[in-house]
């Protein structure tokens, strides 16, 4: 396993400064560079005042990160939450990061901008009833009452007798006492945050600049084998036979095996395994497999076939009718203009940088797992069903990992690599897919088109709107993160509404990206609804701000969630408005253009301006101004900033270079030099990130701000060229005025 | 077969096949684990190591093909003064999201601006627009590089 981390904060501070002092540099190294950094192992028992709190004699501040941390600096910002509560001092705080094990922590998983929903209420509580143990252990020390005591980073004082001690020197105490139930425990008041809202530097990052091992691909175990799993370029197809001879012969092979799945693509599907002492000769190993497979599953599945059969659907009537409000057909016959457009967007993989692997030992009947997972029960749930072992057999630890955007939310790579260490008992085992493999056993965010239609009356106001989603479906279902909701924009703000939703049967497996649901139909329908903007005379900002009325809540797509909130809405277009200074914005066509978008999602509401630069057919992107409004606090200024530059950066990528294709169910691209991801020549100069505060829970960040950089984008590309983009991604010699 | 290459200041003797990737030596026979496995095919930037102080992608250079150059790795590039600076930068500007591609930005960062200290902000995008980060650091990326520059020249006019 890794090797576990020192905990001592100050030794990048000396390498720092000696290997500098050659040169006179001088960064200015502020001693709060090295606070709270990661550690790693177990919270230590002595002074252990719950699951996430141990206080060590020292005052040193252990915190758990119960969640996988994909990037999205969640391993900081929960510690952060903790702290404020405990009114740790956040120069002495170590975070260490927790093994799968729901039972003690809650749900364990980095998805669905659901870490901090979840777990702000949560957190705060861990922090806070940690926080009166220790003043409960002072108070008792004492002889004073509790109610006397205050807190102050990692000190308790008692101001009537001037006395004051640490919360090291009580922990020990404090740890045997009974904690009160959470509810009985007076959370702080907001308005005396101090670790909350400040902008808190990863917690990781010594490590990783000194390129110290954590990641799960650096999982190293003795006596460790490396695996690769072939696999049919043909998602899902059966393995007929394979020959293992030559395979067997190559240098450095251990083993090789065949292995049969459970025809899950989610789980396990049928592979040949090749175990090498080091993963470069099981690679260059597999190129000797002969293996025959049956591929009749992907028989008729490629792209150009899905778009043939898209071409009449989105002329016909929707299959399933998803929400109809009032009367479409009656507003066409009343209406002044009808505005009618078809668009496009692609599958998409999600490319994270550290390809999918897993480490996996079987011994005694027990299956041991380090896994860069973002739902490791998952991985549990599909190790249990396609191997035929109970759940208290898996141990799983939580690696940092090297990039999710979803793809980590499916864990068939646990699977595949539980599979492979079944098959060598007592000897560990790490599987690293290839990129190319990775790429082709994806599960993709599933393509779609949209046929849309918008009524306007003679004032311009929108009396209908209908939006049909021509999308993928599989068993009569749509397939996953491929469906259309009954609340999807505008819907609830139009009179005459119809949305509608037709599948195409593929056996492409399909998956959570980024946004999933909202990173494709936000590009068409706030494209679109840019159009229909301007044929109503407006620009999309009055438009929708129209749309909206007054505010007000709108039901909610998802159970338990909060729905539209049209005033929030309001709140972010009319700030990005402002910081982006729209109105003043130049309007001649030219080689500059302005565009404006809109979404909301996963609780989180971003309205985005672009200005595009388009000069002889090469696009660029000088700036993006973005205003989000995920609730009442940002907990780390600096990581909620890197999440929205980050979704910029993403959606801008997408946008420019991504799409997935397929052959008779097998992937055209596979790697980056065919899916060109967003480099530093394409990062806007400026990223400009704003945030409105409104009095609602905090909501998660790791998603809303990448839908609407997208229609951003083309509307801006539209305002600079005349060119509209109805298909992504974005190629200006095709696209016709 | 046996090889002797340098890595960071230190003779290592291996017993490997010629035409296994620099990257897989450091990783799994020299367990060298700050080089990252991005693509295998030169295309993403994370394994970037220096061979005799260029930035070279160590997944397309056989083992072979290293002879006598010195390779240098993430974790010897606090030795070299830039590099130290470029690690204090990315930590002082909070550059990392995932982390996993950052390693191979150093090291990039550091073969260019020990060539050319003067490098500015449009040749730091220029030199690292081969390292791909998935997570989009680039303007933070972008902020430490240009920050170390100002402090290499400002550093440099000091002492002349």
């Amino acid at each position: 396993m890794p090797r576990p981390d020192t905990i001592d904060r100050r030794s990048f501070l000396r390498v720092g400064a000696l290997a500098g002092g050659g040169l006179a540099l001088n960064l200015g190294f502020a001693a709060d560079l090295f606070a709270a950094e990661i550690g790693k192992g177990a919270l230590p028992s002595a002074g252990m005042l719950n699951a996430f709190v141990s206080i060590a004699p020292d005052g040193l501040v252990t915190i758990v990160s119960k969640n996988p941390e994909i990037g999205q600096g969640i391993s900081t910002s929960l510690p952060m939450i903790i702290a404020e509560e405990l009114d740790a001092d956040w120069d002495r705080v170590v975070i260490t990061r927790a093994q799968a094990n729901q039972a003690l922590y809650g749900p364990q998983f980095a998805g669905g901008s659901l870490s901090t929903p979840t777990n702000w209420l949560p957190m705060r509580r861990a922090g806070a009833t940690a926080r009166d143990l220790l003043v409960r252990a002072a108070a008792a020390e004492w002889g004073v009452p509790a109610a006397e005591l205050s807190t102050a980073k990692g000190v308790i004082s008692h101001a009537a007798s001037g006395r004051s001690t640490t919360y090291g020197a009580v922990a020990s105490a404090a740890a045997k006492l009974t904690p009160l139930p959470a509810e009985q425990i007076k959370l702080k008041d907001p308005a005396r945050f101090s670790i909350i809202g400040k902008p808190m530097r990863q917690v990781a990052t010594p490590g990783i600049v000194r390129g110290e091992p954590m990641f799960g691909l650096d999982t190293r175990l003795p006596g460790m084998l490396f695996a690769v799993y072939a696999r049919s370029p043909v998602i899902g197809a059966k393995l007929k036979r394979a020959e293992l001879d030559a395979v067997k012969a190559k240098p450095g092979v251990r083993h090789a095996f065949p292995v049969q799945g459970n025809g899950n693509p989610m789980e396990l599907v049928d592979g040949v395994a090749i175990l090498a002492t080091h993963w470069w000769l099981a690679r260059d190993a597999s190129d000797a497999l002969v293996a025959e497979w049956d591929e009749t599953i992907g028989a008729g599945h490629s792209s150009t076939t899905y778009a043939e059969k898209a071409a009449p659907l989105l002329k016909a009537v929707p299959a399933k009718v998803v929400r109809q409000d009032g009367d479409l057909a009656a507003a066409r016959g009343s209406a002044a203009k009808r505005v009618q457009a078809e668009y496009h967007y692609p599958f998409l993989h999600h490319m994270p940088m550290e390809p999918q692997n897993c480490t996996a030992l079987y011994e005694n009947g027990k299956f041991t797992l380090w896994a860069p997972t973002q739902a490791p029960q998952n991985g549990i749930d599909g190790i249990v069903k396609a191997l035929g072992v109970a759940e208290s057999d898996i141990t799983v630890n939580i690696t940092r990992i090297g990039g999710g955007f979803g793809r980590r939310l499916i864990n068939d790579t646990m699977v595949q690599a539980a599979a492979i260490a079944k098959g060598v008992p007592g000897t560990p085992v790490q599987l690293i897919v290839t990129r190319e493999d990775d790429t082709m056993h994806g599960f993709y965010r599933p393509g779609g088109w949209h046929a849309y239609e918008a009524l306007l009356d003679g004032k311009g106001k929108v009396t209908g709107f209908a939006n049909h989603l021509v999308g993928f479906g599989t068993g009569g279902k749509p397939v996953r993160s491929g469906e259309i909701n009954a609340q999807e924009f505008p819907a609830g703000l139009v009179d005459n509404l119809l949305i509608g939703q037709t599948n195409i049967e593929t056996m492409i497996p399909t998956g959570p990206m980024r946004a999933p649901f909202s990173n494709g139909i936000c590009f068409a329908s706030q494209s679109f609804l840019d159009e229909v903007a301007l044929a109503s005379g407006r620009d999309l900002p009055t438009l929708l701000l129209e749309m909206l009325g007054e505010p007000r809540q709108l039901p909610s797509a998802r159970p338990g969630q909060r729905g539209f909130d049209t005033g929030r809405a309001r709140g972010v277009i009319e700030k990005v408005v402002a910081t982006s200074g729209w109105k003043q914005r130049p309007k001649a066509r030219g080689k500059t253009g302005y565009g404006f978008a809109f979404y909301f999602c996963h609780q989180g509401y971003s309205a985005q301006v672009v200005e595009v630069r388009v000069d002889q057919g090469k696009i660029s992107v000088p700036r993006v101004w973005t205003a989000t409004d995920v609730g009442s606090h940002i907990i780390n200024t600096s990581g909620a900033q890197h999440q929205v530059r980050g979704s910029v950066i993403d959606g801008i990528g997408q946008a420019l270079g991504q799409a997935m294709t397929f052959e008779n169910g097998k992937a055209v691209e596979t790697n980056f030099d065919a899916i060109q991801m967003a480099r530093h020549e394409i990062t806007p100069g400026r990223i400009e990130v704003d945030f409105v505060i409104s009095d609602n829970p905090p909501t998660g960040l790791g998603e809303p701000a990448l839908p609407p950089v997208i229609p951003a984008l083309t509307n801006a590309i539209f305002a600079a060229t005349g060119k509209r983009i109805r298909s992504l991604p974005i190629r200006l010699d095709e696209t016709a005025a | 077969m046996a090889f002797t290459v340098n890595v960071n200041g230190q003779d290592r003797q291996v017993d490997l096949p010629g035409a296994m990737p620099l990257l897989w030596v450091l990783r799994d026979e020299l367990g060298l684990l700050g080089t990252k496995f991005g693509c295998g095919i030169a295309q993403c930037g994370a394994c970037t190591v220096h061979v005799d102080g260029a930035a070279v992608r160590s997944c397309s250079l056989p083992l072979e093909a290293v002879g006598e150059g010195k390779v240098t790795t993430i974790e010897a590039i606090a030795k070299s003064p830039v590099g130290a600076a470029l690690q204090a930068a990315w930590v002082e500007h909070d550059v990392p999201q995932c982390g996993y591609c950052q390693s191979g930005q150093i090291m990039t960062a550091c073969a260019a601006l020990t060539e050319n200290p003067k490098l500015g902000r449009a040749g730091a995008v220029e030199a690292l627009n081969g390292n791909i980060c998935r997570c989009g650091c680039y303007n933070r990326i972008g902020d430490a590089v240009a920050a170390v520059a100002q402090k290499l020249e400002g550093g440099a006019r000091a002492k002349a």
